[in-house]
């Protein structure tokens, strides 16, 4: 099996596509803190799937007569104050977290790519127009936009993605378009333009794959902003409503109790930092795999 | 018979700055005609007019009798197709050698893509076993055998060769030079050929244009380059400074 | 004899690579007098990384030993970091293939040829102006004065590669290693730079060192070649008898480049398995 996946001479598309994962695979791996990232952003993966077996007790079942208990043998993280066992509701939460990441990933990433790729292609006025749209909203802080958005839309957990992909896209664009003005002038997309392609064609089957490597890298990095927005918003009641167990609305709810009662607020925040920590460790262990320019000079 | 390309008082600019001056010559079906001069002389501009990537210019260009428009187009494709200097910026550094030759494929919608890839790497000399190799588990040489091999896809009858040797060592432009020479015996190809290597011009092509300052100083037959009978000032400057 | 300016026995520089240590330079030995040497190889052979690791220039993860390295019979091996920084440029300099990306571009051409002055000597202001004046006018360069405030994107290849040789020469040391110097330029620069880096050689008894791709160049202006192939050097011979080599990589590299009066049909190719081993 290694030998075929490292064979200098694959037999088919497959192997070496195949082949090339293997590689970047083995470069990852290779590299501690990547292999942190990884394992962390498994184990979170892992939870969100099998959160109903994992928590000992129902997220949002209460129970007023264990309010507020510190940390025991039988609530690990404690109790909040309608006696929700907190570690069942972190469990839990690592569900929306994931969904947040995921649909914010799904939607602003393409959605910067391809109007970076398009401004970078083509300059000129096309360019002019869109990376001007892309200033403007990359002139306002993040998480004051994302509070406008959602304040105009209502508050709640689908708003909040929204609102968050609306904020992500430009860097994404930037980045994206930045990319594509050091490809535009290369001999291959000429060779491609002699062979009869379409603009379109090559900004989609040529251009936009050499892009994505470093914009995995980028949303990757981007992730744990994206929890830490998602979390304010959140923590400002503009998110995930309760009795949703959204971490950054435990936070919000445990502000209250932060003097007597620490856990309540630090337990959702810890899973916070440890999910943004392994997104930013694989995010730079991804770097130094995909992005040639940097892995020469470590 | 019509010319394979034709050109009458061809202008080029870019954006605004004329570089090629009245540029007229005639290259039959089969030739293998060459431009050289160092650079600067728009020797590589005229061949991206042609090719519609300096879209630029006024004057007349026809190829095998069909005007010319400005831009790249597809049908066009067909006919002419163009190898580049630099093996290392010609193919896309993540595609494989495959994908590379079912590009122009897929393009003009063509069927029978293994065999017509098959054939194009037997063809330009690589063994089975490239083919689904990437750029960078290539040499220089095979790269450019790769370049050539897409640009034979569409089957073309005029090929445009923008320094196809300069990037590479002397043994290994041995190779791509012969390779180049008798692909063009086999599939009677007409070469536009843009070189700085006075030699290497004498090996493959049978005229020379002398250009510099955007202008053609001079149209000789390629015996002048084994004799050395230039008659323009220019040409036998550049003739001496290349060691002839 | 005297002694050489330059003595190099079995010089090896090593990479490491995931598949174990693999050897660029595979043991070269060489003396440089004051004398014209040329290193003539394909990519890949070395040829770049011996001019390198005489000068040391080659970065870590990558080694350089050798039996001896040693510089009018100091070991550079051996010598600090510092003592071998205030060597290279005022004892030894290097000219590199391209001068658009030697320079700064955001100094004048004047400051940055004083600049190299100003490291290893010391001088007052106008003796400075002087003297990088006359190194200006001394690469041929017509206008010194408008030359030196200029800036490096302001002037053609050709005028760069001079003003590089101006800096590496002002110092005047006693090697000259040029990596390449020409294959930037058009042909009729070629000959004017390279007759001008000969000239300058020859005026101040300094030995030069020429590396290149190009055969017929290093016969042209070298004394001594040395032809390498995959880190080893395969041939040493005088220039003038490059016709009489025997090595079949020397013979194949010299029969593989076409001719101005070219009357063969194909070019003889090299049968690379006909040496490997040796």
């Amino acid at each position: 099996m290694h030998a075929w996946l490292i064979s200098d001479s694959p037999a088919s598309r497959l192997q070496a596509s195949a082949g090339r994962f293997y590689r970047a695979g083995g470069l990852l791996l290779r590299n501690p803190l990547a292999v942190a990232g990884v394992l962390i952003i498994g184990l979170l993966i892992v939870t969100a799937i099998f959160a109903p077996w994992i928590a000992p007790e129902s997220p949002v079942g209460q129970n007023l007569s264990n309010r507020l208990l510190p940390p025991s043998a039988d609530h690990w993280m404690g109790t909040d104050e309608l006696g929700r066992d907190i570690f069942s509701r972190v469990i839990y939460g690592s569900r929306i977290t994931l969904m947040i990441v995921a649909l914010v990933a799904v939607i602003s990433a393409p959605l910067g790519l391809v109007i970076g790729a398009i401004s970078g292609y083509f300059g000129g006025w096309t360019d002019r127009v869109l990376m001007g749209l892309t200033d403007v909203f990359l002139s306002m802080p993040k998480l004051i936009m994302a509070l406008a958005f959602v304040a105009a839309l209502g508050p709640g957990i689908e708003n909040a993605i929204i609102a968050i992909a609306i904020t992500a896209w430009p860097a994404y664009a930037r980045i994206a378009r930045a990319e594509t003005l050091t490809f535009r002038n290369a001999e291959f997309v000429s060779a491609t333009r002699l062979l009869g392609a379409s603009h379109l064609r090559i900004i989609f089957a040529h251009v936009l794959p050499l892009c994505t490597s470093s914009m995995i890298v980028r949303v990757t990095l981007d992730m744990a902003g994206i929890i830490l927005t998602a979390a304010g918003l959140g923590f400002l009641g503009l998110g995930a409503q309760p009795p949703l167990p959204e971490w950054g609305a435990m936070i919000s709810r445990g502000r209250v109790f932060i003097l007597d009662q620490w856990w309540v607020a630090t337990m959702p925040g810890l899973a916070i930092i440890l999910v943004s920590l392994g997104f930013c460790f694989l995010g730079d262990g991804l770097r130094d795999v995909l992005d040639p320019k940097s892995a020469g000079k470590s | 018979m019509t010319a394979a390309i034709s050109l009458n008082n061809l202008d080029i600019s870019y954006s605004g700055t004329r570089v090629v001056e009245g540029v007229t010559f005639d290259v039959a079906e089969g030739e293998s005609f060459a431009l050289v001069g160092e650079s600067g002389s728009g020797k590589s501009t005229v061949l991206k007019a042609i090719a519609g990537l300096a879209p630029e210019w006024s004057g007349e260009m026809s190829i095998l009798g069909q005007p010319r428009g400005h831009g790249p187009d597809k049908d066009l494709a067909r006919t002419c197709q163009m190898v580049f200097q630099d093996p290392y910026g010609s193919l896309h550094p993540r595609k494989t050698v495959d994908a590379v030759l079912s590009e122009p494929l897929a393009i003009h919608g063509l069927g029978n893509r293994s065999e017509r890839i098959e054939k194009a790497l037997r063809d330009v000399g690589l063994d089975r076993r490239f083919r689904f190799r990437y750029p960078h588990q290539m040499s220089g040489g095979q790269r450019q055998r790769v370049a050539i091999a897409r640009a034979l896809m569409l089957e073309p009858k005029i090929m445009l060769l923008d320094e196809p040797t300069s990037a590479l060592d002397v043994s290994v432009q041995a190779e791509i030079l012969n390779l180049l020479k008798r692909l063009r015996a086999e599939q009677n190809l007409t070469y536009l050929l843009v070189s700085h290597d006075l030699p290497v011009v004498g090996f493959m092509c049978d005229r020379v244009a002398v250009m510099t300052k955007g202008r053609i100083v001079e149209i000789a037959p390629v015996d002048a380059l084994h004799h050395g009978d230039f008659t323009d000032p220019y040409s036998r400057q550049l003739y001496a400074a290349s060691g002839g | 004899m005297t002694e050489p300016l330059l003595s190099v026995r079995d010089l090896r520089v090593t990479f490491p690579t995931p598949q174990g240590p693999v050897e660029v330079v595979k043991g070269v030995s060489f003396d440089l007098g004051q004398e014209r040497l040329g290193i003539v190889g394909e990519s890949g052979s070395g040829k770049s990384m011996t001019g390198r690791a005489i000068l040391r220039l080659i970065r870590p993860p990558g080694k350089v030993t050798a039996e001896k390295l040693a510089f009018q019979g100091r070991d550079l091996l051996s010598l600090p970091e510092r003592e071998m920084r205030a060597l290279r440029g005022a004892r030894i300099s290097m000219v590199m293939q391209d001068p658009r990306y030697s320079l700064n571009p955001v100094m004048t051409i004047g400051r940055q040829i004083a600049e190299a002055l100003r490291v290893h000597e010391n001088l007052s202001r106008s003796a400075t102006r002087a003297r990088v004046r006359d190194m200006l006018e001394a690469v041929q360069i017509n206008d010194p004065d408008r030359v030196a405030n200029m800036y490096p994107h302001e002037v053609s290849g050709g005028m760069g590669q001079r003003v590089m040789i101006a800096m590496m020469l002002i110092p005047e040391p006693q090697i000259l290693i040029a990596d390449e110097p020409t294959s930037a330029l058009d042909v009729s620069v070629q000959a004017q730079v390279l007759d001008l880096i000969d000239t300058l050689v020859k005026d101040k008894g300094m030995g030069l060192i020429l590396i290149s791709h190009d055969l017929q160049l290093v016969a042209r202006y070298c004394d001594q070649i040395l032809v390498m192939n995959a880190g080893r050097v395969v041939e040493r011979c005088a220039a003038g008898e490059l016709d009489k080599a025997t090595h079949p990589y020397t013979r194949g590299l010299l029969a593989s480049v076409p001719r101005m009066n070219e009357d063969r049909d194909t070019l003889p190719t090299l049968d690379r398995t006909a040496w490997e081993g040796t």
